[in-house]
């Protein structure tokens, strides 16, 4: 025979031990950045920032893996951002509701679950030994831009697909072709949306290891790279490194390499959150 | 004059849109290409079912049973904890929590999901693995326990958004219509909204247990990178992740070392895309009805 | 006293979505410097029948058709292209549809899409169309301002003087006035008594008293069939169908 509970103590159990869930998940995060920020900010300084790790990375600075990390999500968006764009455009006022539309959503879906030791993998076949570009920062990023491109699309995409089909409308009736509609009556007002989706695939890049171990990270490079065609040291794999492959790394170096790649990403976040509400606000639409 | 740039535009947008096609296809090629190398002199069976993974021994045995199992398991334990969590952090944050209190949490769960892979296995090295290892008695805290502990705690974004996702596409009528004949809020989330979701939750699991096998840096840290087919939970495991990711560095190109870690990016590559196919075709297969 | 030119002929016209049938058979000529007024209930083809003229049906991917349209005597599907089509024939739809831009950018669009880009010229063809449209000394002043901060009337007249800087020949009225307060839409049934002067105006308009009192011509439609055309006059006092009649007087609507 099963008891009955009065339903409404029942629903504030229930709900108690939701919310009890909920902070389970979102406590540890609290405390992971509060540790990080914790034990790290010692040795954040404009030393530690700006100048070459020394003693075998066991002292000195980050430099050359902020400025690799730099390079590689610079050049990510480059090779990213216009086929990104072109191709949620493609989707979004071109497409007909058809089989090949519903293949390239699979193929997006798909690129966004890939894992990311197998982009490396990919990035090492085609872009260091097939093309022969070697470990450099071209095959990096060319890989992290194949990474990226499903968050640029979908972003890009919603953006496209939320200006109102009454601007396009106007645009037609006044004589324009598709593209001049698309340049100048919708791209413009989804620029917004696609800034934020920017920012977004900026903090995948600068954050993701497995992509680059073995398209470009260096282990110990105590110079900056020159050209496209370097290797470069990364922060991401810089904490790697500190963490299982130096011994005996002071702890604090550790956790101040994390704070300053968390820091970046959590800045880029909070400008792409900024930005959405800026322009939420201003939208006249 | 303008008919020919528009056409080269227009035929690079359309370029572009099948662009994604494209990379699906070269990854995979890319993977044959390498990959397939190993089976002229390995049969694919004593690949996927062998037991014993010794790549640098004399002659190298190459059987990733224990990777595969190692994955599973990390995958298994992973997935058991993180979904009822998830799901209930869905349901209190999409349902019950109040405006200002919602804003927060979900802000909370987007920190969680920007926060990179590789810090949290450097924190999970740090904090979690000594502190199981204390609290377990055990000889060492690299284990699938804390693997799997990890690494729930990584899919949560991916299975709360989905799940949220889900929910909100459940209609307002159908809440208002049930706690308009007297029902409780709980009753209305158990008995009509959950089961119009379900899809949802479906699609949350399945790409919640993609997100979790493929991941590589948390778990390379954190499970001790033992290939033995494990027998408990709180012994070392390896995960094909984890064994490309730390032996790719010390192969030579063309070696048979080095196919057979691109054919184990075959098999993960294969499971993932099984699992994303299936996600999406439930979720949008019920929208379509 | 309307010329005897026809500016638009329609022959045969049937129009319809996938499956559903929009327009049947309908036939008749637009004179030039007319304004037509359109009338008659929901669904029974006028916007339908309206937005063929400038073939913004087109965008609709069900949309099929039979029959011809001429206007000047040419066939708009075989020989007109359809961006030139547009600037001859222009549109102010029911919701005032300015683009979230500056009241300046919102004229200049359609010349510069068509490759008008001199500066000089731009602020031409912006003041003669907001003169034309009777909103020029509203908004002189502010030209750079977002035409989102315009009153619901201005930024009807706004898109009004948006048609006319692409110098149209014909421009439709999607029933203009319908989120219009009296005033505003005393203001544009009087400019487009001065506008039929040098253009042909098509007005679809669900309010007959509106049409009673614009249009020189008058056109019913119900259920996609043109059922009668006459004088405003003689459609309002003496209509020869007895659908018409039902309609005017209000029995069914």
């Amino acid at each position: 025979m099963k008891a009955w509970i009065n339903p409404k103590i029942q629903e504030k159990i229930v709900f108690a031990s939701l919310f009890l869930s909920t902070l389970i998940i979102v406590t540890p995060v609290i405390l992971v950045v509060a540790i990080i920020i914790a034990r790290g900010s010692s040795v954040l300084s404009v030393e530690f920032l700006t100048s070459m790790p020394r003693m075998g990375m066991k002292a000195g600075g980050i430099f050359p893996a902020i400025v690799g990390t730099f390079y590689l999500v610079i050049w990510t968006l480059i090779f990213a951002l216009p086929i990104g764009i072109f191709s949620a455009i493609y989707l979004s006022e071109y497409s007909k509701r058809n089989l090949l539309t519903r293949i390239i959503e699979l193929a997006i879906v798909n690129l966004a679950g890939v894992p990311s030791v197998v982009y490396g993998l990919f990035g090492l076949g085609l872009f260091v030994g097939f093309l022969k570009f070697g470990a450099s920062i071209l095959s990096g990023s060319l890989t992290l831009a194949v990474m990226v491109l499903p968050v640029i699309i979908t972003a890009s995409r919603e953006a496209l697909q939320s200006v109102p089909n009454s601007f396009r409308e106007v645009s037609y009736s006044l004589g324009a072709t598709r593209w001049q509609t698309i340049r100048h009556a919708v791209l413009p007002h989804a620029l917004p949306g696609i800034l934020t989706g920017t920012i977004l695939s900026i903090s995948r890049a600068a954050g993701e290891t497995a992509p680059i171990l073995f398209t470009v990270a260096a282990f110990y490079l105590p110079r900056l790279p020159k050209s496209i065609f370097d290797q470069a040291m990364a922060l991401p794999y810089h904490l790697y490194v500190l963490s299982t492959q130096v011994p005996n790394v002071r702890l604090e170096l550790q956790y101040g390499t994390a704070l300053v790649l968390v820091g970046l990403i959590i800045i880029a976040n909070l400008v792409a959150v900024v930005i959405r509400s800026y322009f939420r606000a201003r939208k006249q639409w | 004059m303008r008919k020919y740039y528009e056409f080269i535009v227009e035929s690079l947008i359309f370029i572009s849109g099948i662009a994604s096609i494209l990379f699906v296809l070269l990854i995979f090629i890319f993977l044959l290409k390498e990959g397939l190398m190993l089976f002229k002199d390995l049969g694919v069976f004593d690949f996927l079912l062998g037991t014993h993974w010794y790549p640098i021994s004399e002659p190298p045995r190459l059987g990733i049973l224990s990777l595969i199992l190692g994955s599973l398991w990390v995958t298994a334990g992973a997935t058991v904890i993180s979904v009822p969590l998830g799901i209930a952090c869905a349901i209190y944050i999409g349902e019950i929590a109040p405006g200002w209190l919602k804003e927060i949490l979900k802000a909370g769960v987007e920190l969680l999901a920007a926060i990179p892979s590789i810090v949290l296995g450097f924190i999970g090295l740090v904090t979690l693995v000594p502190l199981v290892k204390k609290l377990f008695g055990i000889s060492t805290g690299l284990t699938a326990f804390s693997g799997s502990l990890m690494l729930a705690f990584m899919a949560m974004p991916t299975i709360v958004s989905i799940m949220e996702d889900a929910l909100n596409t459940v209609p307002k009528s159908y809440r208002e219509g049930s706690i308009a004949m007297g029902a409780t809020q709980w009753q209305t989330i158990r008995r009509i909204v959950l089961p119009s979701a379900s899809s949802g939750i479906i699609a949350a699991i399945m790409l919640g247990i993609g997100r979790v096998i493929g991941e590589t840096m948390a778990v390379m840290m954190i499970t001790g990178n033992a290939a033995i087919i494990p027998h408990s939970f709180f012994q070392p495991v390896r995960t094909m992740t984890a064994t490309i990711a730390a032996e790719m560095g010390e192969t030579v190109q063309g070696s048979q070392h080095y196919s057979a870690l691109f054919a184990i990016g075959i098999v993960l590559f294969t499971i993932t895309f099984m699992i994303n196919l299936t996600a999406d075709l439930s979720l949008h297969g019920k929208k379509a009805r | 006293m309307v010329s005897q030119i026809e500016k638009v002929q329609v022959q045969n016209l049937s129009v319809a979505y996938g499956g559903g049938s929009a327009l049947r058979n309908v036939n008749f000529s637009i004179y030039q410097n007319e304004i037509l007024g359109i009338i008659g209930p929901a669904n029974s083809g006028k916007t339908t029948f309206l937005r063929t003229l400038n073939r913004l049906n087109d965008l609709d991917p069900r949309y099929q058709h039979k029959g011809e349209v001429l206007i000047d005597g040419k066939d708009i599907y075989r020989k007109w292209n359809v961006f030139q089509l547009r600037k001859k024939v222009g549109m102010v739809f029911a919701l005032p549809s300015p683009l979230p831009i500056s009241i300046f950018d919102n004229l200049a669009y359609g010349p510069r899409r068509h490759g008008v880009w001199s500066k000089s010229r731009l602020n031409e063809i912006v003041e003669r169309s907001l003169k034309s449209a009777f909103l020029w000394d509203e908004v002189r002043d502010r030209l750079d301002q977002s035409a989102m901060k315009l009153s619901g009337g201005q930024q009807q007249r706004l898109c009004i003087a948006r048609t006319l800087a692409l110098e149209p020949e014909v421009i439709l009225f999607d029933e203009p006035c319908s989120g219009l307060d009296p005033i505003s839409t005393a203001k544009i049934e009087e400019a487009m008594q001065v506008l039929k002067k040098r253009y042909t105006l098509i007005l679809v308009t669900n309010n007959t008293k509106q049409a009673a009192r614009v249009s020189d011509r008058v056109a019913f439609f119900l259920m996609g069939e043109l059922v009668e055309i006459d004088q405003a006059e003689k459609i309002f006092t003496v209509p020869k169908d007895k659908r018409t009649e039902g309609y005017v007087s209000g029995r069914y609507g």
